[in-house]
């Protein structure tokens, strides 16, 4: 009797000494799920979903358990109010999504405070990074694509002198930024600058670019929110014949969304624009991403660039907890098991900044081509490695501080 | 014969001056049910200790609300551009923290409501001659305008990426932001209650009824002599004050603004919590923008795909059910027992 006695303690002992082990860790996803943007936040949470149901074994006796939270309009109050209260009502541990500049922006004073890391999974505007030493990004900035494509549009493009025209927003005015200090510093001349209009209607592009047709520019550097307004620029831009007056077209990646690609047509073909993530990008990561993805929502669901960040944001996540065997209190010490990280994603080799805690990753100058099925799609004309945020790098503006 | 007609007629005027003297006592006189919403909004405090950045919000916005409710449901002004004052009132308390280093929270109240006051006078002035569509397209544009003029300098308002990380100094000198938002969710309603007293001193003044009458007759009011254009004015520049003052009271609990304060969206869902509420009754700001903001709570998080479907139903029931709000319904319904009562 009393030896079955010490035996159930013995038991007892054992398993309150396994579920102390097996953390649950709460990690707080806050994507836009309602309303117009809707579309972006399901890119990103299909591949965190994927990466989850693919990758909890990796964790393993650890879980996570993942509270998802609508995100918003991009005005940065509802994005506080909700994951403030993912913090202090729901404890989570760890926040990620964050689609729009402003709600990381208006969230850093909270992590901070909180200590919370703040992984961000899309929103790009370049000196976020610098907010809180509580925030990593694994997206990107809009220098990332603008300033190398200032260098390669020199050299390899052939741009001599190149026309800015973009929509009057902050992505906007930092996208051509960028583009020019890496353009100019190259030797490139810009000849005018041209804001066309806030992102909320697409506006008639005509008298834009007609003014950059007579201006008789090498090349055209365009920044537009992707969706309607990518379709809207090719549009007018094959209208007036801009490619036969010699004006070529570049931009960020965001002039090709790919859900649009197939409906541009002719227009598109021979644009070149830099980008860190294309379907089409060659590389055993990308192609195994693709399948699992085709496997899991339909063959005619595509994941875009902003899916591939998601991937990698969750793997990040994931090995910082595998990192720290699921005690992941301190946020400090997620924050410092990031710091350097490194691993082969959809996107190629991406890397965690450890001085800026911002990506290290590949740029890729893709040119639209027609596939032999038909279809358009793109070609990778030359790839720059290991691409830092240069805003940073070289202290423009808010960068600096 | 004629001595004694105006002798009679005399003491009429005056037993109808001291009807409506009566009348108006009776109306401001203060009724218990009017503690409740107080009430409950102390009790949220102790129930939900951690949900007072949540609570803030909803204060604020019943602040916006019964600024709107003083000139649409009082004055009869019709208006699609009342951000535009919340808005100028965020951005003062912003710009005086972020560029002029002015971080004591309420001198910033006051600032807020002088500069949202004076957009509201010359606006105000310049639109209040038109009525109807005219009207709504002029607000609407004042709204737009304001906002291109933030974009048009953003190296001065910080655009679409908004003023980060303003900080404030702490409330009186003694308490400090919180991360549950405690200090500021008692601030907001402090601040709530005060401007909720004198709103409810103007709507039951002799200038109230006279803002009633224009919304109920304004050719009317003109016969009889009353300074229908400066009466409007007085009131939008009120309005526009206090809206101000909600403005700058979100600016203050988010630490943070951008331009999209401004956005035709923000004129537009105060509007509609105010309709949701019932409008010309006060407590229909409460009413309507609890409700409408737990509801847009409570939906999305049981579904953050599609709780936009909730809210929508629950707008389109009010509309065919409720046409005065939650609070005309409540009104209708105890009209109703009482009748069956009697009956």
């Amino acid at each position: 009797m009393r030896i079955i006695g010490w035996l159930g303690l013995a038991a007892l002992a054992f398993t309150v000494g396994g579920t102390a082990q097996a953390e649950t860790v709460k990690v707080g996803v806050v994507l836009p799920f309602s309303g117009a943007n809707a579309d972006l936040g399901h890119q990103i949470d299909k591949a965190f979903d994927l990466y989850v149901k693919l990758h909890a074994k990796d964790i393993a006796p650890n879980t996570v358990e993942i509270i998802k939270r609508d995100e918003g309009p991009p005005t940065g109050a509802v994005a506080k109010t909700v994951a403030t209260e993912l913090i202090t009502n729901d404890k989570v541990q760890i926040l990620t999504g964050f689609v729009f500049s402003p709600s990381a922006i208006a969230l850093a004073p909270v992590v901070t405070q909180a200590k919370v890391p703040m992984v961000i999974a899309n929103a790009g505007t370049a000196w976020i990074t610098n907010l809180s030493p509580y925030i990593a990004r694994l997206s990107f900035s809009m220098w990332h694509h603008g300033y190398p494509m200032g260098a390669y549009a020199f050299k390899s493009i052939g741009c001599k002198t190149a026309a800015l025209a973009y929509t009057d927003f902050p992505p906007g005015k930092d996208s051509t930024e960028a583009f020019k200090t890496g353009f100019e510093k190259a030797g490139g001349k810009v000849t005018e600058s041209i804001p066309m209009g806030s992102p909320v209607q697409v506006p008639d592009f005509t008298p834009f670019f007609q003014k950059i047709k007579d201006a008789k520019p090498d090349c055209m550097y365009v920044f537009i929110p992707s969706g309607a307004h990518a379709a809207g620029v090719m549009k007018t831009y094959g209208e007036l014949g801009m490619r036969k007056a010699g004006v070529k077209l570049i931009g960020p990646m965001d002039l090709i969304p790919d859900n649009k690609l197939q409906d541009m047509g002719d227009a598109a073909i021979g644009t070149v624009v830099m980008g860190n993530y294309a379907v089409d990008l060659n590389n055993a990561e990308n192609k195994a991403f693709n399948a699992e993805w085709h496997k899991a929502y339909g063959k005619d669901s595509y994941p875009d660039f902003m899916s591939a960040a998601g991937w990698d944001t969750m793997h990040a996540i994931f090995d910082a907890i595998k990192k720290l065997n699921g005690k992941v209190d301190d946020g400090a010490k997620v924050i410092d098991a990031m710091k350097g990280w490194t691993a082969n994603g959809p996107r190629g080799k991406v890397t965690i900044d450890a001085a800026t805690r911002d990506i290290v990753q590949d740029e890729n100058a893709m040119e639209v081509i027609r596939k032999p099925d038909g279809k358009l799609g793109v070609k990778v004309l030359g790839t720059t490695k290991a691409v830092k945020d240069e805003c940073k790098e070289l202290k423009v503006g808010r960068c600096g501080s | 014969m004629a001595a004694s007609d105006t002798t009679m007629a005399a003491a009429d005027r005056a037993s109808t001056r001291e009807r409506a003297a009566d009348y108006l006592l009776r109306r401001h006189r203060f009724r218990a049910a009017e503690a409740l919403p107080w009430l409950f909004a102390i009790a949220v405090f102790f129930v939900f200790p951690d949900r007072m950045t949540f609570g803030s919000q909803v204060l604020v916005m019943v602040m916006f609300a019964l600024s709107l409710d003083l000139i649409l449901g009082y004055a009869g002004i019709v208006t699609l551009g009342h951000a535009a004052f919340f808005g100028v009132g965020a951005y003062t308390v912003g710009l005086l923290a972020a560029r002029l280093q002015w971080t004591e929270p309420i001198s910033g109240l006051f600032a807020a409501a002088i500069v949202a006051a004076i957009v509201g006078f010359i606006t105000g002035w310049f639109l209040l001659r038109y009525r109807g569509l005219t009207l709504l397209m002029l607000t609407l544009a004042t709204a737009i305008m304001l906002q291109e003029t933030g974009n048009l300098r953003s190296d001065i308002s910080g655009g679409y990426d908004g003023l980060p990380g303003l900080t404030f100094k702490p409330l009186l000198g003694i308490f400090d932001y919180d991360l549950y938002g405690h200090t500021y969710y008692l601030y907001a309603l402090a601040v709530l209650a005060v401007v909720f007293y004198f709103v409810r001193r103007i709507v039951y003044s002799p200038f109230g009824q006279a803002l009633t009458g224009i919304r109920e007759n304004v050719r009317r009011m003109h016969a009889i002599g009353s300074p229908v254009h400066w009466r409007l004015v007085t009131v939008y520049t009120i309005a526009a004050a206090i809206a101000g003052v909600a403005g700058a009271l979100f600016t203050q609990t988010n630490a943070y603004v951008t331009l999209t304060v401004f956005d035709f969206d923000n004129s537009a869902k105060v509007m509609v919590m105010l309709i949701l509420g019932g409008t010309g009754r006060l407590y229909g700001a409460f009413v309507g923008a609890t409700v409408y903001m737990v509801l847009e709570d409570y939906f999305s998080k049981l579904s953050p795909t599609f709780w936009q479907f909730g809210i929508g139903l629950v707008l389109v029931l009010a509309v065919l059910f409720a046409r005065r709000g939650v609070l005309g319904l409540f009104e209708s319904m105890g009209q109703y027992i009482a009748e069956r009562k009697k009956s």
